[in-house]
């Protein structure tokens, strides 16, 4: 049986948080009493026209910008007809073929290498009206007595990113998804979270056998929540199409929706019409021609984007590709990281516990003091473990300082910890007796019934030393 | 280019309208006239000239990301056909909902 590859491209939908709708001054965002955030323009009443959001278009180069994109000379907004209650133009205004950014590629680094995502585009339209489905004697959509329309939404500016079919597995779709994710929240232009659907994307996704040059048919992956239901829902549709070739069908273009329950797709209910938007310039609106010295600064504006971040604390830490990944998971993190390390404690010390024990703290890496931090973890192994779990958690405090906790020593005297040893073997005969026995992992049960009884005070090397001298006796 | 009935039935679909015998026929008449009048453009040779998507020259419109007061609830509803509490009423919608098209 010949081998199968995956071929998937993604577009994606990024919510802009500006204060103000595309193109009025109707404020964006979640809350609000539903349709008290809607004016003439967003509503569609005869008359009122459009102007679009400055702030929305210098994002839109901005991400354009860390996206490899080129910044158009010349982009147009165009009309996108279609009939919806969640639409109530008759249109969404969108861009069509000459969008305001182009050409782009998006670096995924991985372990075993960078992988490069082309981007064919990125462009800037309006959101849809949310529409809520009421009645009905199952609940579910179809069958619903009738809907809800409610405008806050509608007109909230949308950025649209579509991929090049250079995906080659589910897995990479969700690694791409989340460093875009992580890019564009650093950027400082969206929340980008897809439980609140300001992060929304849909997968084109087909296969071809190893050594094919062109592409087969594909379907268009919807309805996708997290990132892990898309690599789940990706999966399950290469699986169908796999399957539908080697019974000697053929894979038909349709939209499907994924279930997560049945963990299956299935096709949505075919419009009656196929996709026929009739696009045409929108009339209301003059073209943008991004000024250069406006493009040229919105680029010097970058901050270092956490794909590059990556690969720059590798090197200059000397990080596994691992550590280095789940450092750069947020910008603050990244920061309190770099923030200790160039203080001179141990690069990989401070990555093991800004890993486990402080991120098990829940502690927002942003209101940490790094430098306090920096002392108690260069001190951990001269003070009690519990008063540096305790340092951690509260390491966000304003009144945080790494005195509180250096003071506390660690108790590594022999003389005083012999007597504590000799008792605690004594009382443990059956125990003392399997260890000489060869279950060695019970080194572990002496030395905790010995810092229980010191509070954690105990030295725990010098208390490993004196119970295997003792026990090896 | 002569429109075909087929294409006014398309586009009279899209438009969500119903037409009778007549109005398709006087519609693929007139609809034909006005391509046909607004194809004389393409007998001149215009290779040099860009697409005009506008007719005006000016560019860059923009407006700063400040909010301005919305419409009280009885404007935004003095045209509604229906309304439900502070939402528009609309005919079911039967298809799942678009995640912006």
């Amino acid at each position: 049986m010949a081998e199968w590859e995956s071929v998937i491209g993604l577009e994606i939908h990024v919510q802009l948080k500006t204060r103000t709708k595309m193109f009025c001054g109707c404020e964006a965002g979640f809350g609000g009493e539903p349709n008290t955030r809607t004016c003439p323009v967003c509503l569609a009443f005869p008359g009122a026209l459009p102007v679009p959001n400055a702030t929305a278009v210098e994002w839109t180069i901005k991400l354009g910008h860390a996206l490899n994109c080129r910044i158009a000379e010349h982009a147009v907004f165009h009309r996108k007809n279609y009939f919806y209650p969640d639409n109530p133009k008759g249109y969404q205004i969108s861009q069509y073929d000459e969008p305001l950014c182009l050409d782009g590629s998006f670096v995924v680094p991985a372990e075993d290498g960078d992988s490069v995502v082309g981007i064919v585009r990125a462009h800037l339209e309006e959101d849809a009206a949310k529409t809520v489905h009421v009645g009905g004697a199952t609940g579910r959509i179809v069958g619903a007595a009738h809907s809800n329309v409610d405008f806050n939404r509608g007109g909230t500016p949308l950025v649209e990113i579509v991929t090049r079919p250079d995906i080659r597995s589910a897995e990479q779709a969700k690694r791409f998804l989340q460093l875009l994710r992580q890019t564009i929240v650093e950027l400082g232009i969206s929340d980008a979270e897809m439980e609140k659907g300001t992060l929304r994307a849909d997968a084109n996704v087909s296969v071809r056998q190893v050594g094919e040059t062109g592409y087969r048919t594909r379907s268009e992956l919807k309805n996708m929540n997290s990132f892990n239901h898309i690599a789940r829902g990706i999966d399950a549709e290469l699986r169908r199409q796999i399957e539908t070739w080697e019974s000697g069908r053929e894979v038909v273009q349709e939209t499907l929706d994924y279930e997560v329950k049945s963990d299956t797709v299935t096709p949505r209910r075919r419009k009656e019409e196929a996709d026929d938007y009739r696009y045409f310039p929108e009339p209301d609106l003059v073209p943008l021609a991004p000024q250069r010295d406006l493009v040229e600064r919105l680029h010097g504006e970058l901050p270092e984007l956490p794909g590059a971040r990556i690969r720059r604390f590798e090197e200059q830490y000397g990080l596994s590709y691992y550590d280095a990944e789940v450092l750069n998971g947020s910008a603050a993190l990244a920061a309190l990281y770099e923030q200790v390390a160039l203080d001179g404690v141990d690069a990989k010390a401070v990555s093991n516990v800004l890993m486990n024990e402080f991120s098990a703290t829940g502690v927002d890496p942003a209101t940490v003091n790094g430098a306090e931090l920096g002392k108690v973890i260069a001190a951990r192994a001269t003070i009690p473990r519990e008063a540096f779990m305790r340092a951690l958690a509260e390491s966000g405090d304003p009144e945080f300082r790494s005195e509180t906790y250096l003071g506390e020593t660690l108790v590594g005297d022999r003389s005083e910890l012999e007597p504590l040893v000799d008792r605690i073997l004594a009382g443990n005969p059956g125990q003392v007796e399997a260890y000489r026995g060869g279950k060695e992992g019970l080194l572990g049960f002496f030395v905790g019934q010995v810092m229980k009884e010191t509070g954690g005070k105990a030295d725990p090397r010098i208390v490993n030393e004196l119970l295997r001298d003792k026990l090896s006796a | 280019m002569a429109i075909t009935r087929e294409d006014v039935l398309h586009v009279a679909a899209l438009a969500q309208l119903e037409l009778s015998e007549q109005e398709i026929a006087r519609l693929t008449e007139q609809l034909g006239d006005i391509l046909e009048a607004v194809g004389k453009v393409s007998e001149l040779d215009l290779s040099d000239v860009p697409p005009t998507s506008h007719p005006l020259s000016v560019v860059n419109v923009f407006r700063p990301d400040e909010p301005r007061p919305c419409l009280p609830l009885e404007d935004v509803f003095a045209n509604a056909p229906e309304r439900d509490g502070d939402h528009f009423r609309v005919p079911p919608t039967g298809v799942a909902e678009e995640s912006s098209a």
